[in-house]
């Protein structure tokens, strides 16, 4: 093995790394403030760019009209609940939604269809969360566990009825290659590189300093005690859900040009990220970008020296971190109320 | 006033059942059950295969004079246990004739031990050899509709003594379809002088193949075979070419169809591959056997799903059906079709002795000995990818 092999080696392992930092990162913020294991997150990174490609080809996708229909399941609860404005505004929002979809679609204009790819990602997650996880605040974290687990079936086999079988790919933002010494890597990698930091640390700071992302916390860490001293949970977990698709939304967009868009694709990346997300103890955003980027090289170089073997390698060599780890991890979300 | 209405509704109805009744005899209804892998990981082959049979039935149902055609066709989600939960069920619930499929090849092996006791004769879509053959006392029952992928490697081979090719590297997924390409890869080229120098698998929904490629290219092979099928097998191909590799890209016949066509775009040009005639039906010359057949396909298949939609996949429906319709026949003047199990076993020794019969995918001629079917000659065409097309390069007709 020579230098160049080497550093194209971990450049792969790097830009890896990043997408299942990118999708540990949304894990660990969704679990620590709702204790919500949200399996379907590789499935929203992959439903941005693939709407985004039916759309630019003047096709409405079913993403679409599922993003409609999930504002209007909202709408129909908070009636059951006897609100006024809010189900008005919902059933509005659903309209409008596919109205703009249609618009969308008929125009064909890339930036347009760029915001409603993340505009519908971003509106599918918040709604999944207040129609599946909002009304069963007590449940246990194996029952959310299971609940996503359904979802991500469900997402994934809608994926295959809205985007077909086979793989699209998006035109990059940043066309052209940097030679960084003797590795080529293309711009766009950069531009994911830079998303993916950025995050982590407004996520870390967000949550280490500022009184609303300790709010946050609080409702993972005691429900109740939270909603004694005035936060409300219900917001905590929309605010969550509405942050994590966002980067899912935005990172599917990035990542498309590099490594191609299908429906069964996401959720061999979540599951990394989660492993990632493990790394880090399930609370720490440096250390799941760190896991992240360890599994990331771990794949990388594993596919060099023994490709057909590659998964199994990755998963042996972290078993013993995840066991080490599972002795010495927090107890969050465990402990009921 | 509302009874009146309620009790007019009802008498509109009975007197519509009885004339329906009374105006014809109903037709027999012949039942033929088929299993695809429309959904999971082999989708991609899967739906153009039901969406053929779909229109098959709707266009050919009444075909046999005083018989109503009828398809059960259930999806086994690219799972092998449910193909065969389907296969039992199809044949002790739905009480078939015949099953064709599954379109995967482990869960057509997977439903023969079904067929095979229980005495339907099963039209297999998988592309691998050891579903049919040896032909014993359970494969008697299966025949098979695909080319597979060691006469298809033979396509490949020739093509590369052709060029005069010494070494090539492998890359395919690291499931049944890349093994079966690599046994056969491997066994196939010592033969011709051909040095097989890497051997590289990974998955359907990797991001990512640069490990392999750089183990590759430090192999420095002369030609790369790419054992994957659907548009996963684009990703291997940019990667080569993005890492500066000049040389000859083979694929297997599984990529053949647009929507690769599409993603692959600029990446795939030069491609080099293999594909069963009715891929390129327009281009075949007037002496393939193959080209009415084909160019017939086309016609109907893309009279219903647009034009350009023609695939690998769903042309086997219409050799299927080729087969399976002059058998049926066969079988209907010797034995009763209320006999179910004699009736099965009719059919299976019909199906059995078709001979010389030119389908959209080569000429079929099954034996007591053979349930392949195909000649390498007729089944095999090699083409190139040029300028987002599929130009058909030569085909291996014998000489005459």
């Amino acid at each position: 093995m020579d230098a160049t092999i080497l550093g194209l080696l971990i450049a792969d392992g790097i830009t890896s790394g990043v997408i299942y930092g990118l999708l540990a990162i949304t894990i660990v913020l969704v679990f620590t403030v709702t204790r919500v294991l949200f399996v379907p997150m590789g499935e929203l990174l992959m439903y941005a760019p693939l709407t985004y490609a039916l759309l630019v080809d003047h096709k409405l996708p079913g993403s679409v009209w599922l993003g409609a229909a999930f504002l209007a399941a909202w709408g129909v609860l908070d009636l059951l609940r006897g609100a006024r404005r809010a189900p008005l505004l919902l059933f509005g929002g659903a309209g409008a939604l596919l109205g703009a979809g249609i618009w969308a679609a008929s125009t064909g204009s890339p930036i347009l269809a760029w915001a409603m790819a993340v505009g519908v990602v971003v509106l599918m997650g918040v709604a999944t969360y207040r129609v599946f996880f909002e009304p069963i605040p007590h449940a246990s974290v194996l029952a959310y566990l299971i609940l996503s687990l359904g979802l991500h079936f469900v997402l994934q086999g809608l994926g295959l009825v809205f985007f077909g079988p086979e793989q699209y790919r998006l035109p990059p933002l940043l066309p052209g290659e940097v030679q960084l010494g003797s590795v080529p890597l293309p711009k766009q990698n950069f531009a994911v590189y830079a998303l993916a930091l950025a995050w982590v640390l407004a996520l870390y700071g967000f949550f280490s300093r500022s009184l609303y992302g300790k709010a946050l916390l609080a409702c993972a860490i005691n429900r109740r005690g939270a909603r004694l001293t005035g936060i409300s949970t219900r917001e905590a977990g929309r605010v969550a859900f509405t942050l994590a698709s966002l980067i899912s939304a935005l990172g599917g967009m990035l990542l498309a040009p590099l490594t191609n868009a299908a429906y069964f694709m996401g959720f061999i990346p979540s599951l990394k990220g989660f492993v990632a997300a493990v790394l880090g103890g399930l609370v720490s955003y440096p250390l799941a970008a760190v896991g992240a980027l360890l599994v990331g090289t771990l794949e990388a170089f594993s596919a060099f020296y023994a490709s057909a073997y590659k998964e199994a390698l990755v998963f042996a060599f972290l078993l013993p971190i995840l066991f080490v780890q599972s002795l010495r991890t927090l107890e969050i979300g465990g402990g009921e109320e | 006033m509302r009874r009146w209405t309620v009790l007019g509704l009802a008498m509109c109805i009975a007197l519509a059942g009885f004339l329906g009744v009374g105006h014809a005899q109903a037709p027999r209804v012949i039942r033929i059950g088929v299993v695809v892998s429309a959904t999971g990981p082999a989708a991609a082959l899967g739906i153009p295969v039901r969406n053929a049979f779909l229109l098959y039935e709707e266009l050919f149902r009444d075909a046999i004079p005083g018989y109503r055609i009828q398809y059960i066709i259930l999806d086994d989600a690219t799972n092998p246990t449910l193909a065969v939960q389907n296969a039992r069920k199809l044949i002790a619930e739905d009480r078939v004739v015949l099953i064709a499929g599954s379109t995967v090849s482990v869960s057509a092996l997977a439903m023969v031990d079904v067929t095979g006791e229980a005495g339907v004769p099963q039209m297999a879509m998988g592309a691998t050899q050891n579903i049919v053959h040896p032909v014993d006392e359970k494969r008697r029952w299966v025949f098979l509709l695909p080319q597979t992928a060691a006469s298809a490697i033979q396509a490949v081979t020739l093509d590369m003594r052709l060029r005069g090719i010494r070494t090539v590297g492998y890359i395919g997924f690291n499931d049944v379809w890349g093994e079966e390409w690599w046994t056969s890869l491997s066994r196939a080229a010592p033969n011709l002088g051909i040095r097989v120098v890497a051997n590289e698998r990974y998955a359907r929904a990797d991001t990512s193949v640069t490990g392999q490629v750089l183990r590759l290219l430090a192999a420095r092979p002369e030609a790369v075979l790419i054992g994957a099928s659907g548009t996963p097998a684009v990703l291997p191909q940019r990667t080569l070419r993005e890492r500066g590799y000049r040389g000859i890209i083979y694929h297997t016949h599984a990529i053949g169809d647009p929507d690769v066509l599409r993603v692959g775009g600029k990446d795939l040009e030069g491609a080099l591959l293999p594909v069963g005639p009715v891929v390129v039906a327009d281009q075949l010359p007037d002496n393939h056997p193959s080209k009415r057949p084909a160019l017939e396909h086309k016609r109907i298949y893309e009279s219903r799903y647009g034009p350009g939609s023609v695939s690998q996949f769903g042309a086997h429906v219409h050799d299927f059906w080729l087969i399976v319709r002059p058998a049926l026949e066969r079988a209907l003047r010797r034995v009763s079709s209320d006999n179910l199990p004699a009736f099965r076993a009719a059919l299976r020794d019909e199906i059995e002795a078709t001979r010389n019969l030119p389908g959209a995918h080569g000429v079929f001629t099954y034996s007591p000995i053979d349930h392949l079917g195909h000649r390498f000659e007729y089944s095999n065409v090699f083409v190139q990818v040029q300028g987002g097309k599929l130009k058909l390069l030569r085909t291996f007709l014998p000489r005459q």
